[in-house]
């Protein structure tokens, strides 16, 4: 079972909720995927609508966690600020915090998003941050109060998978306590298995689901991904073992030769 | 029998068209002084529905195949029929294949064909998709031309108007309010869209072209005067303020990747509509006590408003006088 500051759930697969189709598309993805936990972007101007986001009624009624995000913003202040929006406009305290670095690969300024953690945590927010897999950026933010990480594995909507194995790996051995969540960066379900079987605990997807053919079965496809890669996970994989160089004679082959 | 059109948008004139033609006597109130001034006014006027089909329902290509013939009978001279250039920057590439994947109707072209086609963009782009099937015309101008059409055919408007006219009773009433409707039928939203209008001479284009991009795609159509219509955003809500910094941002930079003279180009107009939607984005005629309403064009009011016109006219007096055919089935979607 996955706890996220205190609420046990039962699925791992974690989704964004730009860019469906359409609405009734985006319902069936989550349906189909069985996910607990839906992501919505507060842009400011749509917190501003006459009907207060029929949008977001259509969010509330597919009877799933929301978890709101500062997508888009580009600095610690103003992060804090559509947090304290979003806890307005979804009466909750989990906010996906992100602060972005560079517009073009969307890569997140790690120090505003300290700094902004620091403040939301501050403030009662239970704080989900969109983070690279820097370990030190990583412990500034546990040290801030975030008791979640969320680190990349290559830059958002680019679906080139896991970039940096080794880097994910070491950030698992140096926070085994704390839940990891992939966010950004996977492309295709094969992707999530990896990073399942290195130990993570959950995935965050948008674009690839949203941008596929047919999103729920791609978000079912991607919900049997990550049960695979959790499974394994747990059950214990065999390593890799190097077959260039015979360990013991090889039959048929002289002994002493 | 007399029908009631309250709306002149585009779904209320095309109502007003198809049922006019089956020999109905229509009149067509509206607030407004003049007719196609809400979301209308704002559209692209793209007769894409192949392109659409990237995120639409098939019923949406289905149903728009036979839009832009409807347009040159019901607006002649306004439909341009010389298809869609659909690009991408070199780094983006891969969504050209990906909106490949997703429709149909397109030709693959490279940098000669695409230099042949809109010769102001040789050698910017390597390969782009080519619909030749699609049109696109200006909205403002087919619905002006709409409107005459009809008042010739003996339409009556009541326009600059709330009231209803007390000289006629009505057999029926068809609601066609566009985003007004949103705050009384089930399961309407709106969903805001923002468009600029650049104005320059250093540049000409044929068609639209739409630049495929991850994040800010966005469609260039050409008008009269060296205008060029820029659009739009999909964001959910229905506030129609006005447009933001930042989508004007995206507008401006997307534009000047597609070609640095629209670095140059004046600003002449912005804009903000909020487009009604159902929760699937497909239109539906439904039924009202008294008559119906054609409601959730989305983004699909110049390319849908034939189809859903002619649907309302099959409900009001049958099908026996089908003028396209074969009209395909509609999909009922799930959610009403």
């Amino acid at each position: 079972m996955l706890t996220l500051y205190g609420r046990e759930l039962g699925s791992r697969m974690l989704l964004g909720t730009a860019r469906y189709p359409s609405p009734a598309i985006l319902a069936d993805a989550v349906r189909q995927a069985g996910t607990e936990v839906v992501t919505v972007s507060l842009r400011r101007e749509t917190a501003g609508g006459r009907s207060g986001g029929a949008f977001f009624e259509l969010i509330r009624e597919l009877g799933v966690r929301v978890l709101p995000n500062t997508a888009g913003c580009h600095s610690a202040s103003e992060a804090v600020l559509t947090a304290k929006m979003a806890r307005e406009v979804f009466g909750t305290n989990w906010i996906k915090l992100e602060v972005i670095g560079n517009h073009d690969t969307l890569q997140p300024d790690v120090f505003g998003l300290v700094e902004a953690a620091r403040i939301l945590a501050g403030e009662g927010f239970e704080v989900f941050p969109y983070t690279t897999d820097d370990l030190v950026v990583a412990e500034r933010l546990v040290e801030a109060g975030c008791k979640v990480l969320m680190p990349w594995c290559a830059p958002i909507g680019s679906a080139m998978g896991p970039q940096n194995i080794a880097a994910l790996r070491t950030m698992r051995a140096h926070f085994p306590e704390v839940p990891l969540i992939v966010d950004a960066g996977i492309g295709r379900p094969s992707h999530a298995t990896i990073v399942m079987e290195l130990g993570y605990d959950a995935v965050l997807l948008n674009t690839a689901v949203a941008g596929a053919g047919n999103p729920a079965l791609m978000a079912a496809a991607f919900a049997k991904a990550i049960d695979a890669g959790r499974a394994a996970f747990e059950a214990g994989m065999l390593e890799p073992r190097d077959m260039a160089v015979p360990s013991t004679p090889v039959i048929g082959k002289a002994v002493f030769s | 029998m007399t029908v009631l059109i309250k709306g002149a948008g585009v779904a209320g004139l095309a109502a007003a068209f198809e049922l006019s033609r089956r020999g109905i006597a229509v009149e067509v109130l509206d607030a407004a002084e003049t007719v196609g001034t809400g979301a209308s006014s704002y559209a692209g006027g793209m007769i894409a529905p192949h392109c659409e089909r990237e995120a639409a329902d098939e019923a949406v290509l289905t149903l728009g195949l036979s839009a832009a013939d409807w347009w040159e009978e019901a607006a002649p001279g306004e439909v341009f029929r010389r298809g869609t250039l659909v690009i991408a920057a070199g780094r983006d590439s891969g969504e050209l294949d990906r909106f490949a994947a997703r429709t149909r109707g397109y030709e693959w072209v490279g940098g000669n064909a695409i230099a042949e086609l809109e010769p102001d963009l040789a050698g910017r782009f390597d390969r782009a998709l080519f619909f030749p099937e699609e049109a696109h015309l200006d909205p403002r101008k087919a619905m002006d031309g709409l409107y005459a059409t009809l008042v010739e055919r003996g339409v009556r408007f009541h326009l600059g108007s709330t009231d209803l006219p007390s000289d006629t009773s009505f057999s029926a009433v068809v609601e066609c309010t566009g985003a007004a409707a949103i705050a009384t039928t089930t399961g309407l939203r709106g969903v805001r869209g923002e468009m600029l209008f650049l104005e320059t001479s250093e540049i000409s284009l044929s068609r639209p072209v739409r630049l495929l991009h991850p994040r800010h795609p966005l469609y260039i159509v050409p008008r009269d005067n060296h205008r060029f219509m820029v659009g739009a955003t999909m964001i959910e809500t229905d506030d129609d303020g006005p447009i933001t910094a930042r989508s004007v941002m995206e507008f401006l930079n997307t534009a000047y990747a597609v070609h640095p003279a629209f670095g140059e180009a004046r600003v002449v107009e912005m804009g903000v509509g909020v487009r009604p939607a159902f929760a699937d984005n497909l239109p539906r005629v439904l039924d009202r006590d008294d008559g119906f309403a054609i409601a959730g064009m989305y983004r699909h009011g110049f390319l849908l408003a034939p189809a859903m016109a002619r649907q309302l006219a099959e409900k009001l007096c049958g099908a026996e006088h089908p003028p396209f055919s074969p009209n395909p089935p509609f999909r009922q979607g799930a959610t009403q």
